[in-house]
């Protein structure tokens, strides 16, 4: 198997615990100093500061901003797309992570290097890539730019790699005996399928469903070109986003980004839960 | 005295691996520090090493401190259980490593190593990567590799631990021929009591953070401390109070003699070896080891009637604890 | 790492029901990513090589290309000294919060790259920032400045040298490095000697990734650095406004230059990999 794993998160039962070693010395306890001012100043201080810009106008201020009509409207859109994204992939992810563990087939390489091109692609490309075949013009003759099938091929575009590649390694690893014996104590191949080889999936999906949704709510770049950002239309929570820094309103950009953030650490604890869950069974 | 222990203590969080542990080990001897696993005694191997800091006492390597000494600056040749065969690097490169580190000429350095890996029988595999080569080899690798550097003492943690039961005997009788050869003060880690007993000169019996006793196999064997070191050395079984080893216990059919009474509950033959299971009159039941020879000069069989007693001279131990068997008081004992 | 590579054929039977799921997903694929983004080639070329060759002649798209490479190295390069930093001391050491650290270090991958770009701004804004008008009066502009550019994508790609570290370094544990010391190493010999060949491997795909990533930045680098036409307009911008602008030909010919690195470093890790396995 080539498996040229770009999708930037190890499947969780890969993870192991970060339990133990040695206490730190002073020469690396001078690197962890270091590293910590770099990732204050680059990562936790600038998190905090939309965090307190958009406490400016205080609880009232932020519920107004983020229930304003146009506002809301991205925000349903992007959640509920990203919902729906995500369970079109819990499908197709397990599917394509299936085909490739085990069949074996000519091609089935250049199929492994297509599953990574949406990660390593630049978003902007990407919706151009999209255009090219869904937009005006397009040899199949649909045009969808514009409409909100757009934003969720969009999604389904750039949030391609992360189930198959969560759950890939897992399948791998699973031992066929359990399977045989399965079998020959009388299941089906479906029950084997859904009572032995889907539970054991299951941390795994749930690691790369959490990160293709949240990857999905906070999509940008593949956007720009394919959606139109019709407001109350097509318009997402990025877009939103953007178009109040350059109305020069940090405040309100503020407010909706940290609706985004409390998403995204919500999956981040999801993410976590589910690790720590698997760490046990072990 | 090569390495001076003192009054060394070590935790990990709750855990006391180490309480307050004293012990010296002779230059150029071949010492085992025996015990159970998760006894303390590979904390105490990898705190001589420097791999490990002891949270109180001192350690003095050839008269020198080095408690607070790295590892580096030790001159100490340390063995791995899984070998920590560098495995980006030939068996040559492995084995030079510590003389690359030393900035050492080159030509002095092929020299040297060449040398070693004739002494471990690894010549012809020189150029090969550890990957290629089979548990004894790259353990044989890792021991080339410690030696290169003409260390002041040999650390090696369960060195053999690895290795399956034919290639771990072959190595050990290898490993007693080449310190015999090369003499450099070694320590070794084991959990085999039957290894410590056939290759070392000395062995330091280490349970529960702390030493159970010190002396030379024959010591160890013949002298036992405490009921300890007497079960872990070897097998045991008990006569009224007293710990002792099957096979130094002796039956006679002579109804009149003396020794305990008892009436033959088992017979197991275990290739050269008899087993006789024994219940005394006060319901102890007593194991007995013959040769087949005494066994079938005794003439007896299940429900015999025989008496047993200890050899004169044998090791025992008194129990402190109640045996774990219902035992009836058992005072009324041997002689 | 060998066994994960083992392909299990065992329940796959010569089974009908194979080659449906097989037809599934390659046309699943091939609707999704391998014809659009065929389509993007071909309109790349669709005059030629006059596209191409316009906007490589054009000096404000190649001042963007380069500033575009000048940001990503850079930003690889602070990566790839912190990423494996941050693992070493994640995997080797113990110290309080550890486990907050190693979740907080995930955050950048789930937060919006326009949300990215709002923080910044609003810690190093020129006008209005927590540090920005101090930095500035000291003569350091970030917003709308290459150092701004870099933080943004420095922190898009932040965590993938870490999450390709940290499983490497966890598997090869630290017995070799032990071994080194007290053959004599000093820490710099042995994380450079031994510790390092043994995680070249994680480091080399990390590197290929960010690379990856951080050429193709948009939104993040969008907000920070004010799209000024020759000074801070990079590679992903001038896709953006040639195509608004209608100049779809340009718009494809850069594309297609950056589509064709990411396929290249795509193609150059699944290419490494295998090597790895063996």
């Amino acid at each position: 198997m080539t498996s040229s794993t770009l999708a930037p998160q190890r499947p969780a039962a890969h993870r192991r615990s970060l339990r133990g070693g040695l206490p730190l010395t002073r020469v690396s306890g001078l690197g962890l100093g270091v590293a910590m001012v770099w990732f204050s100043l680059l990562v936790l201080i600038p998190l905090a500061a939309v965090a307190v810009a958009a406490a400016d106008g205080g609880w009232a201020g932020f519920w107004r901003t983020v229930t304003n009509d146009q506002t809301a409207a991205t925000i349903r859109l992007t959640v509920g797309t990203a919902l729906l994204v995500t369970l079109v992939n819990i499908v197709m992810g397990t599917l394509i992570a299936w085909v490739l563990v085990r069949d074996r087939f000519f091609g089935k390489r250049a199929l492994e290097i297509l599953i990574d091109v949406p990660f390593a692609l630049p978003t902007i490309v990407a919706g151009l890539v999209l255009l090219a075949l869904y937009g005006p013009g397009s040899p199949l003759g649909v045009n969808i730019a514009n409409t909100r099938i757009a934003v969720f091929l969009a999604f389904l575009f750039v949030t391609l790699p992360f189930i198959v590649r969560t759950v890939q390694p897992v399948l791998a690893e699973l031992d066929p005996e359990i399977e045989e014996a399965a079998a020959s104590l009388g299941a089906s191949r479906f029950t084997t399928f859904r009572r032995i080889i889907l539970p054991s999936l299951t941390p795994a999906i749930a690691a790369g469903a959490a990160l293709s949704f949240a990857r999905a709510v906070g999509e940008y770049g593949s956007l720009v070109l394919l959606t139109g950002n019709l407001p109350m239309r097509t318009e997402v929570a990025s877009v939103r986003i953007l178009s109040s820094i350059e109305n020069d309103n940090l405040d309100s950009a503020a407010a909706v980004a940290v609706v985004l953030l409390a998403i995204s650490l919500a999956v981040i604890v999801v993410l976590d839960v589910i690790q720590r869950r698997v760490m046990r069974r072990g | 005295m090569s390495i001076e222990i003192v009054n060394v203590g070590k935790r990990f969080g709750d855990f006391v691996a180490l309480d307050d542990v004293s012990v010296s080990i002779p230059s150029g001897r071949l010492t085992a520090l025996l015990g159970p696993s998760g006894g303390g005694k590979s904390t105490l191997l990898r705190i001589i090493a420097g791999l490990e800091r002891a949270d109180t006492g001192k350690v003095d390597i050839e008269g020198v401190d080095a408690t607070r000494l790295p590892p580096q600056k030790r001159n100490v040749g340390f063995v791995f259980q899984h070998y920590a065969a560098f495995k980006h690097l030939t068996v040559r490169r492995n084995v030079a490593f510590g003389l690359e580190i030393r900035k050492r000429p080159k030509d002095e350095i092929r020299g040297r190593v060449d040398e070693l890996l004739a002494l471990v029988h690894l010549e012809q595999f020189a150029d090969r990567l550890p990957s290629q080569l089979s548990g004894g080899q790259r353990q044989r690798m890792a021991l080339a590799r410690a030696l290169a550097v003409e260390p002041t003492v040999l650390l090696l943690d369960e060195p053999f631990g690895a290795l399956d039961a034919k290639v771990r005997k072959e190595l050990r009788d290898w490993l007693r021929r080449l310190h015999d050869e090369v003499h450099v003060t070694t320590v070794f880690v084991t959990h085999d009591q039957e290894e410590a007993l056939e290759v070392a000169d000395e062995i330091v019996v280490i349970n529960e953070g702390r030493v159970e006793q010190i002396g030379s196999p024959d010591d160890l064997y013949d002298r036992p401390a405490n009921e300890f070191v007497m079960r872990f050395l070897g097998p045991v079984t008990q006569l009224g109070d007293q710990l002792v080893r099957p096979h130094d216990l002796q039956l006679s059919t002579d109804p009149t003699g003396i020794g305990v009474l008892g009436r033959v509950a088992r017979v197991t033959r275990i290739g050269f070896e008899i087993r006789v299971d024994l219940s005394t009159t006060d319901g102890q039941s007593v194991t007995v080891t013959l040769t087949r020879n005494e066994f079938l000069a005794l003439g007896i069989q299940v429900d015999s009637e025989v008496r047993v007693r200890l050899a004169p001279g044998s090791p025992a131990t008194t129990v402190s604890a109640p045996a774990a068997r219902p035992a009836t008081p058992t005072l009324a004992a041997a002689g | 790492m060998a066994e994960h590579s083992i392909v299990t054929r065992t329940q796959v039977g010569r089974r009908p029901g194979r080659y449906v799921l097989r037809a599934v997903v390659t046309a699943y694929l091939f609707l999704l990513v391998a014809w659009p983004l065929y389509l993007v080639a071909r309109n790349a070329f669709a005059d030629g090589f006059t596209s191409l060759n316009d906007i490589l002649t054009d000096p404000d798209v190649t001042h963007a290309l380069r500033l575009t490479v000048v940001i990503a190295v850079t930003a690889v390069v602070i990566n790839t000294v912190f990423g494996v930093g941050i693992s070493i001391l994640l995997v080797r050491y113990d110290f309080p919060g550890k486990r907050t650290l190693n979740a907080l270090l995930d955050v950048p991958l789930s937060v919006s790259p326009i949300v990215v770009g709002l923080a910044l701004v609003l810690v190093y804004g020129g006008r209005e920032g927590w540090f920005g008008p101090t930095l500035e009066s000291a003569g350091l502009q970030i917003i709308f400045a290459t150092p701004g550019m870099v933080m943004a994508t420095v922190f898009v790609a932040l965590p993938l040298v870490i999450r390709e570290v940290v499983p490497i370094l966890q598997e090869v544990g630290d017995e070799q490095e032990q071994a080194a010391r007290s053959l004599g190493a000093n820490a710099v010999q042995t994380f450079r000697r031994i510790t390092l060949p043994a995680i070249k491997w994680g480091v080399i795909y990390g590197v290929v990734l960010s690379l990856a990533r951080s050429l193709g930045e948009f939104g993040a680098v969008k907000v920070v650095s004010g799209n000024v036409l020759g000074e801070t307009r990079t590679a992903t911008l001038v896709v953006e406004e040639k195509y608004l602008n209608f100049d779809k030909g340009g718009s494809y010919a850069t594309a297609f230059l950056l589509a064709l690195v990411a396929v290249a470093c795509i193609i150059v890790v699944s290419v490494l990999r295998p090597k790895e396995d063996r």
